[in-house]
């Protein structure tokens, strides 16, 4: 038996749930050497900005218990670059992308929107709501007020060409998840990705000072990964209609069935594709050989089963 | 998937060994083997296939041999619960290793005088690049240091394979006292030297620099950076490097070196974001900079 591996997101079909998490893949070009890209549901491309961003100072990265800490700073080639020379061989490799936008102002969101939804073989807009936000207190993000997130969404979804799909990104590590995915999908947000990275901090302990540069970095990784199934499953219990790609600490084909079950459509790898380069692809075999061994005939017929069984 | 690209493999351990301080590990890697070139690196997984320890281990490779249609060297030394796991693989054990990675060793075209620069554990990419050196007909001089006896290996390795071979410990308990660079000034005069190729810390690599410049002489680094993915995904590894058409750049050591001519890292502003770098904080940048951008090939 071949199972159905399609799965919709809204309007959006992939052909398997398989994607790469925003920052954890590039644009797919150096994952290629090890698998082919076109074979997964999709790359979510690394978050991209209206001008080239060298980033933060390193070091960048601390490893923790089944995780790693980063703070890598949005770097990046700019939207110009990014069009003109990443997106293309993504596409040209038979690639889906869906492309991840990060602004430091409403202004550059929605001048993101208008280009990237502009640009042919687009399949989705990811907002990256971790972004900070210049008007407030430093180190406050978009996704820590709900009201702003919302005016973020709003504004990339009036922006985009309405047939291009705006996924919100959100954050985890806020009040209220649900709160927060309410307010999104009331400023039309086509779809939710969920989580991005968690704040957090590491010590080095034999020179006392922070193992990344500016102290806090995102925590990733399969620590990270109840934590993510749990945000999945709030926010799917809430609002069963909304198409949710989850994400966390995926490593294996079981984690795709978990995310699934609590209520995602498709589900992202992300820092496991720093450890494993071909994990994209094992994790889709993995995955198929589970419903097969389950006898589940279509894919999508996971998506919230865990909700179904009672709890 | 492509190309001359790195391939993973799981691969059987042939045999583990101590050389001196550190640990020596080879493989039987054929497709790595293969597609080797000298100064490029391998990364190994550790802790099995659920460990908690997530990262891999990145590792020069410090030897590649023909035997079980090829195998592939590289020395650690013990530092945390990843290293110590691995020194204790033992022969038919399976690592998962990805390799070969990094841009080598550019290598001169003419039989031209080499000293090679190396210390502690960064002397291990230097014995595959002096062999492919020698092939050349280029004429091969080693300066490796350490901080003590057991932190220089291969030193009788490094007689064999060159014309001369000096060694320094910070301790003097093995060749001079004192740094690579105290004796490498002196060594590129009395060989004639024509080229440098280093690695080792940063602080070593820019003295290196420096003492190369101050005669005239090109010099090739490797730098050690520490790195989450190895195949150029994770952006931690970045280290500010001016390109050709003289703007500076945050690139991957990973996949952008880990070779960089030496003059063209920014050695002093490692570990910042220099103002003038492309993309840093109020960079304005030249129309010029930015079409270099779009049509700059990425690895």
């Amino acid at each position: 038996m071949n199972a159905d591996l399609r799965v919709r997101l809204g309007a959006l079909e992939l052909p398997n749930p398989v994607v790469t998490a925003a920052g954890c893949a590039g644009t797919g070009r150096e994952l290629a050497h090890f698998f082919d890209i076109a074979s997964i549901g999709a790359v979510t491309t690394k978050s991209v900005m209206l001008e080239p961003h060298a980033g933060r100072p390193s070091p960048r990265m601390a490893e923790t218990p089944s995780g790693m800490l980063s703070t890598t700073g949005m770097q990046g080639p700019g939207v110009d670059v990014f069009l003109q020379r990443d997106l293309p061989w993504l596409l040209s490799r038979g690639g889906r992308a869906i492309v991840s936008v990060a602004g430091s102002s409403l202004g550059e969101f929605g001048e993101l929107a208008r280009r990237v939804s502009g640009t042919a073989g687009v399949d989705a807009i990811e907002v990256n709501l971790s972004c900070p936000d210049p008007e407030t207190p430093s180190g406050r993000r978009f996704a820590d007020d709900p009201a702003r997130a919302a005016a973020v969404v709003r504004t990339v979804r009036s922006h985009a060409r309405s047939e291009v799909p705006v996924l919100a990104k959100l954050a985890a590590d806020v009040p209220d998840v649900v709160e927060l995915a309410e307010a999104c999908a009331e400023a039309r947000a086509d779809g939710l990705s969920m989580i991005n990275t968690v704040r957090g901090m590491a010590v080095d302990t034999r020179t006392l000072r922070p193992a990344v540069a500016g102290g806090m970095g995102g925590l990733s990784g399969p620590a990270i990964r109840p934590l993510a199934v749990g945000c999945v499953y709030r926010v799917h219990e809430a609002m069963p209609d909304m198409p949710i790609i989850g994400m966390g600490g995926v490593r294996t084909g079981a984690d795709v069935v978990e995310f699934m079950a609590a209520g995602a459509s498709a589900v992202a790898v992300g820092t496991v594709n720093f450890s494993d380069p071909s994990a994209c692809a094992r994790v889709l075999r993995e995955f198929t050989e589970s419903l097969e061994a389950r006898g589940v005939s279509k894919a999508s017929e996971l998506v919230g089963a865990a909700h179904r069984q009672g709890t | 998937m492509s190309d001359n690209g790195p391939v993973q493999v799981r691969c059987p351990v042939l045999n583990v060994r101590r050389v001196d301080a550190y640990y020596a590990i080879t493989v039987v890697a054929p497709g790595i083997a293969e597609r080797f070139r000298s100064g490029q690196f391998v990364s190994v997984a550790v802790g099995g296939d659920h460990s908690s320890t997530l990262l891999r281990r990145p590792f020069a490779v410090h030897d590649v041999k023909p035997d079980y249609g090829g195998t592939v060297e590289f020395l650690f030394s013990v530092r945390g619960t990843g290293t110590a796991w691995l020194a204790e693989r033992r022969s038919r054990d399976l690592l998962d290793v990805v390799g070969p990675l990094g841009r080598p060793f550019p290598l001169p075209r003419d039989p031209v005088n080499c000293v090679l620069v190396g210390g502690g554990s960064g002397s291990a990419p230097l014995f595959p690049l002096a062999q492919s050196l020698r092939r050349r007909g280029c004429r091969v001089d080693f300066v490796l240091g350490g901080a003590s006896a057991d932190r220089v290996f291969s030193a009788i390795t490094a007689r064999r394979i060159a014309e001369t071979a000096v060694f320094t410990t910070d301790d003097g308990s093995f060749g001079t006292r004192g740094r690579v660079t105290d004796v490498l000034g002196r060594v590129i005069e009395e060989c004639r030297s024509d080229a440098v190729y280093a690695c080792g810390p940063m602080p070593m690599l820019r003295a290196v620099t420096a003492v190369a410049a101050g005669h005239g002489v090109p010099v090739q680094v490797s730098v050690e950076e520490t790195m989450a993915c190895g195949t150029g995904i994770c952006m931690t590894c970045v280290v500010p490097v001016v390109g050709e058409d003289g703007v500076t750049r945050m690139v991957r050591s990973c996949v952008d070196g880990p070779v960089f001519r030496g003059e063209q890292v920014r050695f002093d502003d490692v570990g910042t974001i220099p103002f003038d770098a492309l993309g840093a904080p109020g960079w304005k940048g030249s129309s010029a900079a930015r079409a270099t951008e779009s049509t700059r090939d990425i690895a």
